[in-house]
Order: C-alpha cells, then sequence, then structure tokens
C-alpha cells in the first residue's frame, strides 16, 4: 500500500517537471505505472523507491518516473475529425497563404509513441501533387524519452497497426517485421523527434502553422493550461492553427487564438483583430468569411 | 442493415454477432464460403460480409473469388476479411481478390468499428477514419 507521504512526494515531481496534476483519485494511475519501474530498479515497492528518491534525487530515476506517468495511449489518425479537416480545410487554406515560401511546419507538442506525426506524414504523402515543390516540416517532441524511442522506430504491434488505420494504408507504408510492422522511411523520415517539456522554453520549436496538442492540456491545472497556451499561441503563424483534443477546449483561457467550429468539430485559430479568447459561434464567422462548414 | 458473418467457429460467430448487433446489424451466419453462397442467394440485400479465410468445403479466398465471378464490377456487398492470417503477403492477396478491408486476428471491438467506419459502415463510437 502506498503510503500518503510518499504518494503527495509523487504528485509533486510531476507537478514540478510535466505539470501533470494528479489526485488521490489517480492513486491507481501511480500504483500501475510505477510497480514496473520499482521493480525493474530492484525496489521492494512503489513507497521504497519514493523513498530513495527523496533521499538520492537520482535525476534518471526521476525521469523514469515522469516518463512512466506522461505516457499515454495513442493511435494513428486518432479521433479522425481533426485530420479530416487538415485534409479539407488547413492544407487548402495554407496552400494558398504561403504560396511564395512553399513551406508548411507542423509541430505535434505531446506525440507520445508517434502515431499522431506518422498520420500527418502519411497524408501528406497522400495529398502527393497538391504538394510537389512544397516543404512540409513535421517536428514532434514528447517529454518522455522512452516513448520518442519507440517513435523514431516506427515499430509498431499488430493491435497498433490495426487501431485508426486502414488496411491499404498498411499495406503502403509498412513493412512487415514478424509479428511487428514498421513505416518505411519515405514516412518516417518525415518526422523529426526530439525530447521538450512544455512548461520549459519554447523558441526551439520557431515558428509553425499546424500545432497539434491534443489529449495533453486535461492534465494541466488552469494556471499551467494558460502558460503552455500563451507560449505555444506566441509561435504560431498568423495563418496558423491548433488542434486541441476532443475532449480539451480553451474556455476560459485568454489566448490569440479563435476557435472555429465546424462540422467535423473544433480547431483554434490566430485571432489578429481582438485579444483575449474570443469565442465565436459557426453563423459568426460564416458572416465574417471565416469559417466553412 | 444485414451482415453475414462467415467463419467455421461457432464461438467467433457468437462473438462477432454480438458485437456487430451492439452496431445495430442484423446478423445471419455461414460455417464456410458454400453455405455463405447460399444465404447470399436467400438475401440478397445483405451488405456486409466478414470472412474468415480457413474453413472446410470453401475457404474465404475461394468465397472471395466466387463472388467476384458473380458480382462483377459491383461494390456491393462489401467484404471485410477476418483471419489468423497476418502475413502481408496473404493482406495483399485477400485484397486483391475484392476484400474492402482486412482484421488480423486478434481484434477488439474497437477495431471492428473502427474498420466498418472507414467503409462507410460506421456506427462508430470513436468517430474515425
Amino acid at each position: 500500500m502506498i503510503s500518503k507521504e510518499i504518494l503527495t512526494y509523487f504528485f509533486s515531481i510531476l507537478y514540478q517537471e510535466s505539470g501533470l496534476v494528479l489526485d488521490e483519485s489517480k492513486k491507481y494511475l501511480i500504483e500501475t505505472r510505477l510497480e514496473p519501474i520499482a521493480a525493474q530498479e530492484g525496489f521492494e515497492s512503489i513507497n521504497a523507491l519514493g523513498r530513495a528518491l527523496i533521499q538520492k534525487r537520482s535525476p534518471i530515476l526521476r525521469q523514469k518516473v515522469v516518463d512512466a506517468m506522461t505516457t499515454n495511449e495513442t493511435y494513428f489518425f486518432r479521433d479522425q475529425r481533426p485530420f479530416t479537416i487538415m485534409k479539407e480545410e488547413v492544407f487548402p487554406a495554407l496552400i494558398k497563404a504561403k504560396e511564395k515560401s512553399k513551406q508548411i511546419h507542423i509541430w505535434c507538442a505531446a506525440s507520445s509513441t508517434g502515431q499522431e506525426p506518422y498520420s500527418l506524414a502519411m497524408m501528406v504523402k497522400e495529398m502527393g501533387p497538391k504538394l510537389a515543390g512544397w516543404s512540409v516540416q513535421i517536428q514532434a517532441t514528447d517529454i518522455s524519452e522512452d516513448v520518442l524511442k519507440k517513435a523514431r522506430l516506427g515499430i509498431y504491434s499488430q493491435h497498433e497497426v490495426q487501431r485508426g488505420l486502414s488496411t491499404p494504408y498498411l499495406l503502403r507504408y509498412f513493412t512487415q517485421k514478424g509479428l511487428t510492422w514498421q513505416l518505411k522511411p519515405v514516412i518516417r523520415d518525415m518526422v523529426r523527434f526530439r525530447r521538450l517539456n512544455l512548461l520549459s522554453n519554447l523558441s526551439s520549436v520557431g515558428d509553425v502553422d499546424v500545432v497539434f496538442c491534443r489529449n495533453i492540456l486535461i492534465y494541466f491545472d488552469s494556471k499551467t493550461k494558460q502558460n503552455v497556451i500563451a507560449r505555444i499561441s506566441d509561435l504560431i503563424t498568423p495563418e496558423g492553427v491548433l488542434f486541441l483534443g476532443g475532449s480539451e477546449a480553451l474556455m476560459g483561457i485568454k489566448s490569440s487564438l479563435t476557435r472555429i467550429g465546424t462540422a467535423q468539430g473544433s480547431y483554434y485559430k490566430k485571432s489578429t483583430p481582438n485579444k483575449g479568447n474570443t469565442e465565436k459561434t459557426v453563423p459568426e464567422l460564416k458572416r465574417r468569411g471565416v469559417c466553412q462548414t | 442493415m444485414k451482415v453475414l458473418v462467415v467463419d467455421d467457429s461457432g464461438p467467433i460467430r457468437k462473438i462477432m454477432g454480438k458485437m456487430l448487433r451492439r452496431m445495430g446489424f442484423e446478423v445471419l451466419e455461414a460455417c464456410h464460403g458454400k453455405e455463405a453462397l447460399v444465404q447470399l442467394e436467400k438475401h440478397p440485400d445483405i451488405e456486409l460480409l466478414t470472412v474468415d479465410w480457413n474453413m472446410p468445403e470453401m475457404n474465404g479466398i475461394e468465397l472471395l473469388e466466387a463472388m467476384k465471378t458473380k458480382r462483377g464490377s459491383e461494390p456491393k456487398p462489401t467484404i471485410v476479411m477476418v483471419s489468423t492470417e497476418n502475413e502481408k503477403s496473404k493482406i495483399v492477396r485477400a485484397m486483391s481478390k475484392g476484400a474492402n478491408e482486412y482484421i488480423m486476428k486478434p481484434f477488439t471491438e474497437e477495431i471492428l468499428t473502427e474498420k466498418l467506419t472507414f467503409l462507410g459502415m460506421g456506427g462508430s463510437k470513436n468517430d474515425k477514419r
């Protein structure tokens, strides 16, 4: 049984390192995710692991704990709708807006094991002639070095390649390796992975036209959410967009982003004229010619 | 919408049937390819088939070949191959014989739902591609 003191300690390092907010209701998550780490590192229990961290403050062990707690399930083309919006609305708009530079920068801010950026890479590949002569750069970041290792390899289990991925895509873009499937270099080479903590300085990301920051804000408290969104929106180009997870929104968060509602769901765009979080209704945006549904 | 589950395993037919009924399908069953062809004659309104590969009498690939001859360029009914055959070359073969999607066993209900959604036969809880 994990002690209250140790549990509180884990909550505090997770918050400091990743902004992740957990409470007693997520005790099971600590137990299921940290038990394997404790065993792997030779500790008799999670309490012993916690005590060792308090006493020695080993940065490597600390990172392992953070990695284990921040790894989230993902799958190819998760929630489909953002990808449909990308294909039908965002890409056509960016192709018009960026005709001179012919460069599009995409950033997956919490890419986990890589399915999201690779889905975007496959989508770009499928767009073929529409993007001929264009440079589409996809950078993918995550706080966990462990998931990034897996992401770079692009090797997935049979179960993982069946989640969200149609058979024609599987046959076109993957090579079978025994019981696993590896993405072909033509897709792997389109994505650059690196470690990045969203609470740290984000300037290394550079200007971005599309940000996927999905299913991560839900773990942040409102102060952290505000902070992260403000710094992400600073990186978004005037014609750029932000996608959040299906259950996430910027309600109550001040930012320079406007919510665009479409039949496929919503996303956020830089709103140049007004400051603050100006959530607009679809009819209102239609009148302004901003959104198509 | 009528679906025909073609599999020689009773438990698999039962599980598949349960999943598909939950998605709103009316489920018919066949133990092998020959029985499936009889069912297709009887129920021309079958819109979807889930087909196992290895079965007695007539296997899944033979069924796909027989159906391809019958339906010609007609895209219906939609066919989803559901098999333990998980080699890429086998999947390519099934797709070239007329399967519209391929599910490797073991699979979950989410996978079945997603694959059917790709084919526009939704009922998806997760709005996938």
